[in-house]
């Protein structure tokens, strides 16, 4: 079980709990706001983009290649990027925060 | 070969220089081929612009027979955007639930129908009409509509053997200035409607506007969606097991979806109209001639995708781009997925086998290449489960 918190892009702070699965079907299930999914999880669409808080970059640890390559041509990504449909929910996330990506 | 098989022309050209060239009409192309560049050309609008004069960006050019410039795709940012967050819900409406009940309602119908038929020539008795069928759900307007569109056959934009035929296309745009006549009259609650409503940094949408988006909806979501289906059923009759898959694997069907449409690669290219003197691999391209992005061939660039010319139905990462990329990504895609994936499970539940008995394919000219995009008929026979 993991316990990871979305702040939106417009400051609502949203918690939830997870236990498998990618975290973004864990956001998609729970409709938070500016997490879409579009692909399902492939790494195609970027509607799932998450920018990780400074103190928790551990826990994500680093985004492969080609998921650097997506981000990489995204107007609102930072070096704290990422897909979150990347990220598979383990006991590690537990305590993680997420700040929903803007978007177009 | 599989006669399902797509085959990739592009794998040399693109190893060896990454561009292509073609031309179209005294206004040739150079062809993006990799995966990367693509998405730099595509990310980068300035200097690769879709707002050009319309008809310009679609290979073959559209400039000779339509005047109408379609949105959102022939507009760049920043109108660009202003326009996609007017259309972007609407066309979000697929993933409601009732959308989603009524839609999986038709495919079932039309899946018995074909069932219980000897022979099904899959394009004209079933892609076409499950396709039709379905944008009536889109445009949120009655299902009998659709049979007016089935009337008109497959080829609304190309006739047999011209690329592009000005009388057809003038059918679609003189019936959509009527619907339009009608919808100011008597508004509803359909798309047509909403547009003529709606505002876009406080202004009405003119009614050229209102029809350059109708066009485009018509246009961007018949072809595509046809070859998915059909391609689709071809795949099927060669691999019977993948339908077993799906009954006992619901939960691949996404990514199932997204393999079938990364390889079908639906829209083979679009293009861009170039700005500025430029350079993409090492190449030279000069201001005003144009460049496409060849979605069909970075769909299976091998630097990105392991064994690029295999459907792996549950292929996991899969960063294709046959919905296109940055601003001007598929609008229809949230539809065109949502028919794909109850399709699959649709045809899973119901359908053992199918025999291919008779089949046509539809090649493309591009220049140095022939790309097999899907097939301009295809008999098969279905049996039930
Ligand atoms: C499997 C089916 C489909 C495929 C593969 C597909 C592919 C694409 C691609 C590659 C683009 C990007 C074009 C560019 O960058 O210039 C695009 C844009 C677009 N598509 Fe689709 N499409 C499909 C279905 C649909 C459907 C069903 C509709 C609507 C009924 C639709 C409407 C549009 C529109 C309006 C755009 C322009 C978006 C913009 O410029 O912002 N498409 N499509
Ligand atoms: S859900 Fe599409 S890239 Fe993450």
């Amino acid at each position: 079980m993991a316990k990871i918190t979305f702040i939106t892009t417009d400051d609502k702070t949203i918690t939830l709990e997870g236990t498998t699965g990618s975290v973004m079907q864990l956001a998609v299930d729970n409709s938070v706001p500016g997490i879409d999914g579009d692909c399902g999880g492939v790494c195609s669409c970027a509607t799932c983009h998450v920018h990780v808080d400074p103190d928790h970059l551990e826990k994500t640890g680093e985004a492969s290649e080609i998921e650097e390559d997506m981000l990489d041509l995204n107007d609102y990504s930072n070096e704290r990027s990422r897909l979150c449909c990347q990220l598979e929910i383990t006991e590690k996330l537990d305590g993680l925060v997420l700040q929903v990506a803007e978007s177009d | 070969m599989e006669k399902s098989e797509l085959p990739d022309p592009f794998k040399e050209v693109r190893e060896l220089k990454g561009y292509g060239e073609m031309d179209d009409q005294n206004d040739p192309v150079t062809m993006i081929l990799g995966l990367k560049n693509l998405r730099k050309c595509a990310h980068n609008w300035k200097t690769f612009q879709s707002g050009a004069e319309p008809g310009r960006i679609v290979i073959p050019s559209e400039v000779n027979i339509r005047d109408t410039r379609q949105i959102p795709f022939e507009v760049d940012p920043p109108e660009h955007k202003d326009f996609r967050a007017l259309v972007d819900p609407w066309f979000k409406r697929p993933l409601e639930e009732a959308y989603k009940a009524t839609l999986t309602q038709q495919i079932n119908d039309i899946v018995d129908e074909v069932l219980a038929q000897d022979t099904v020539e899959v394009v004209s008795e079933f892609a076409l009409r499950l396709q039709s069928r379905a944008l009536t759900l889109l445009l949120n307007i009655p299902y009998e509509e659709s049979e007016t569109w089935i009337s008109w056959g497959t080829h609304v934009f190309r006739s047999e053997g011209e690329a592009l035929d000005g009388d057809k296309a003038n059918i679609l745009y003189d019936y959509i200035d009527e619907k339009i006549t009608e919808a100011i009259e008597k508004p509803g609650d359909d798309l047509y409607s909403m547009l003529l409503a709606a505002q876009v940094n406080g202004k009405k949408l003119t009614r050229e506007e209102v029809k350059g988006v109708m066009i485009l909806t018509f246009a961007g979501g018949r072809d595509t969606v046809i070859n998915t289906i059909t391609n689709s059923v071809a795949y099927f009759a060669e691999h019977p097991e993948s339908l077993d898959r799906l009954l006992a694997e619901p939960e691949i069907t996404t990514k199932a979806v997204e393999e079938l449409i990364r390889y079908f690669s639906p829209l083979t290219q679009m293009g861009r109209v170039v700005t500025e003197d430029t350079e993409v691999c090492e190449h030279a391209i000069k201001e005003d001639t144009r460049i496409s992005l060849c979605w069909a061939s970075a769909n299976r660039d091998e630097k990105v995708f392991e064994n690029p010319n295999d459907i792996v139905l549950d292929r996991k990462v899969n960063p294709h781009v046959a919905f296109g990329f940055s601003h001007h990504n598929c609008l229809g895609a949230t539809h065109a997925r949502q028919i794909t994936n109850i399709l699959l499970t649709t045809l899973a539940k119901k359908v053992k086998s199918i025999d291919i008995i008779d089949y046509n394919e539809n090649i493309e000219e591009l220049g140095e290449f022939k790309r097999k995009v899907g097939f301009n008929n295809l008999t098969v026979k279905f049996h039930k489960r």
